[in-house]
């Protein structure tokens, strides 16, 4: 599997109350997530978000369990989330919606091209191609089929 | 088996993946209406097992919109019509409810919200998941975990007043950093374990997701199956054996001092001295952290006979506590030094609807997580323990437990 686009940087240990505030929770409008994500931490932000790959520090998308936090993040057009590591929950919850999720120690540039190989294990930055941990075969299956709803109905 | 005790649970050495069984499985209002949804569009399978399931209101409890009413109405008949365990709108925090008599130890928990790591207490494998992964286990009773590796906190002596429970988790969690334990589990094991009472150990298993961890467990002993036994449950106690462990961190609870946690980090730990005399707005007593009858009881016990001088909301983990505390006074000194009693829930706790914060105002909360902006946009969060909470209630700012 394969992704590629814009780099956006973010910091480190960026919790699920910084990607979407509790307040936002209360509905099933998967949009109405997407309008506020990031809003507490940089309105400035959400433009930027349409074909872009976030390259964000370490414990990216710690906190509250709300999956709402990774799906507000697919719903906004990311491509993809690089970072050297993520809180396991987040983690999980990106895998079952369909958002794509490497783990790779690798610095952002931003508003670079950046592409990356789910599959084979690496990410590119710019000119220079930095080994990422691939994902498992089943994983990588999970979110080709857009998440694991869509996943089950491919393989009852 | 050998191995720790979440190898022995999950049966599997740490990194390997296993599938398991869930023994209970549990959401609140608040994740439950996208596992619904979710559960809907995996095909309406089940739900299997129906009896080890529980939907628990408690995030946004009572509604606060018609449209938060609305969503919650269908999750209610989704339990009626399935005859799912329901707790209704006041019955108090999933994690409360399901510490009261529900979870066993050596079994495998899982709980669509982060602190589902606070039922570790009991000796269980318990931890959170999101809502994707709950309606799959609502649709197969199964799901798929990679066995953690252990981190062994092991615990000596004992605690001196007047520090708290709290305050060894907050101390602990800032030692390891909010990433410090990410994809392991932590026991505490050690002499100092047997020395914490059943609340004490809820209290320190919640805040292990603070450090990133899948789950943070006790051995079942004595006081485990004392406190089960209250509620008519018969359980059997658990013991160590060799394992090896990934990291060993040693605590000695005679060391712990009176801390708080700075926002907007949980891990920016400092003693309550360096900050005494900061000023507050607001003081919240509750959550699963620290919402139990023995926290309750504590508060009383420092604001008796005197009256708070700022906003203090205390608000009761469950309805049994609030029970409690009506039946032996500790209710009647709460409101009488001044404090306004909650419904039982998560409260002010997430910033969704009550005791929302105001820019620039200052909490501070016997709760568990100071995110920027959780409780509300421009406000700020200070953790500490119960004892810090009740001086500093009296004062309106930060100040040492005995010093008000
Ligand atoms: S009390 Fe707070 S931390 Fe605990 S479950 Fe409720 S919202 Fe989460």
């Amino acid at each position: 599997m394969f992704i590629q686009g814009k780099a956006v940087c973010l910091g480190s240990d960026i919790d699920t109350d910084q990607i979407i505030a509790g307040r936002y929770l209360r509905t099933k409008d998967r949009k109405h997530w997407a309008e506020h994500v990031f809003e507490d931490l940089d309105p400035s932000l959400a433009p930027r978000l349409r074909g872009a790959i976030l390259m964000a520090g370490k414990n990216f998308g710690c906190g509250s369990s709300r999956e709402q936090a990774a799906i507000a993040l697919k719903e906004a057009g990311i491509v993809g989330v690089i970072a050297p590591f993520f809180a396991r929950i987040f983690f999980r919850n990106a895998i079952n919606v369909g958002l794509p999720v490497v783990e790779c120690t690798c610095t952002c540039i931003d508003g670079s091209e950046v592409s990356a190989d789910l599959t084979a294990g690496w990410v590119q930055v710019g000119e220079e191609r930095i080994p990422a941990c691939p994902l498992s075969p089943r994983m990588q299956s999970i979110l080709e089929a857009g998440g694991l709803v869509e996943y089950g109905r491919i393989h009852p | 088996m050998v191995g720790t005790l979440s190898e022995r649970i999950l049966g599997g050495l740490a990194s390997s993946y296993v599938d398991r069984e869930v023994d209970r499985a549990y959401v609140h209002d608040g994740t439950g209406v996208l596992t619904l949804e979710t559960w809907r569009m995996m095909g309406e399978k089940g739900p299997v097992n129906p009896e080890r399931l529980a939907i628990i209101f408690d995030h946004i409890a009572p509604a606060n919109t018609s449209l938060t009413a609305n969503l919650q109405a269908e999750l209610r008949e989704f339990a009626r019509a399935h005859a799912i365990p329901f707790s209704e709108v006041g019955e108090g925090i999933a994690h409360q409810i399901m510490s009261e008599g529900r979870v066993l130890p050596g079994e495998i928990v899982v709980g669509a919200d982060s602190h589902s790591c606070t039922l570790g207490a009991f000796g269980a494998f318990a931890t959170g998941m999101g809502a994707t992964d709950m309606a799959a286990i609502w649709t197969s009773g199964m799901t798929w975990l990679r066995v953690p590796a252990t981190i062994a906190i092991e615990l000596t002596g004992k605690l001196q007043e007047p520090a708290e429970a709290k305050d060894v988790a907050l101390t602990y969690v800032s030692s390891l950093g909010m990433d410090g334990a990410t994809y392991c589990t932590l026991e505490f094991i050690g002499d100092g374990a047997a020395t914490l009472s059943m609340s004490d150990r809820l209290t320190l298993c919640n805040l292990s997701v603070e450090a990133g961890a899948k789950a943070g467990l006790f051995y079942a002993d004595t006081t485990t199956l004392r406190y089960l036994r209250k509620y008519g449950v018969a359980a059997e106690s658990q013991s160590p054996e060799e394992c090896t462990y990934y990291r060993e961190i040693p605590l000695d609870l005679s060391t712990i001092e009176p801390v708080v946690a700075v926002p907007p980090r949980v891990d920016t730990v400092k003693p309550v001295s360096a900050l005494a005399g900061t000023p507050i707005h607001q003081v919240f007593v509750g959550t699963c952290t620290n919402g139990r009858y023995t926290d309750l009881e504590r508060f009383a016990r420092i604001v008796r006979g005197k009256q708070v001088v700022i906003r203090t909301l205390v608000v009761p983990a469950s309805r049994s506590v609030l029970l409690e505390a009506t039946r032996t006074g500790v209710l009647a000194d709460l409101v009488t030094a001044g404090c306004t009693v909650g419904i039982p829930g998560c409260g002010p706790c997430l910033g969704a609807h009550m005791g929302v914060l105001g820019e620039g105002e200052i909490c501070l909360s016997t709760a568990n997580r100071n995110f920027t902006n959780r409780m509300g946009v421009g406000g700020g969060i200070y953790l500490c323990s119960v004892a810090t909470a009740a001086a500093s209630s009296l004062t309106g700012c930060i100040t040492p437990p005995g010093e008000s």
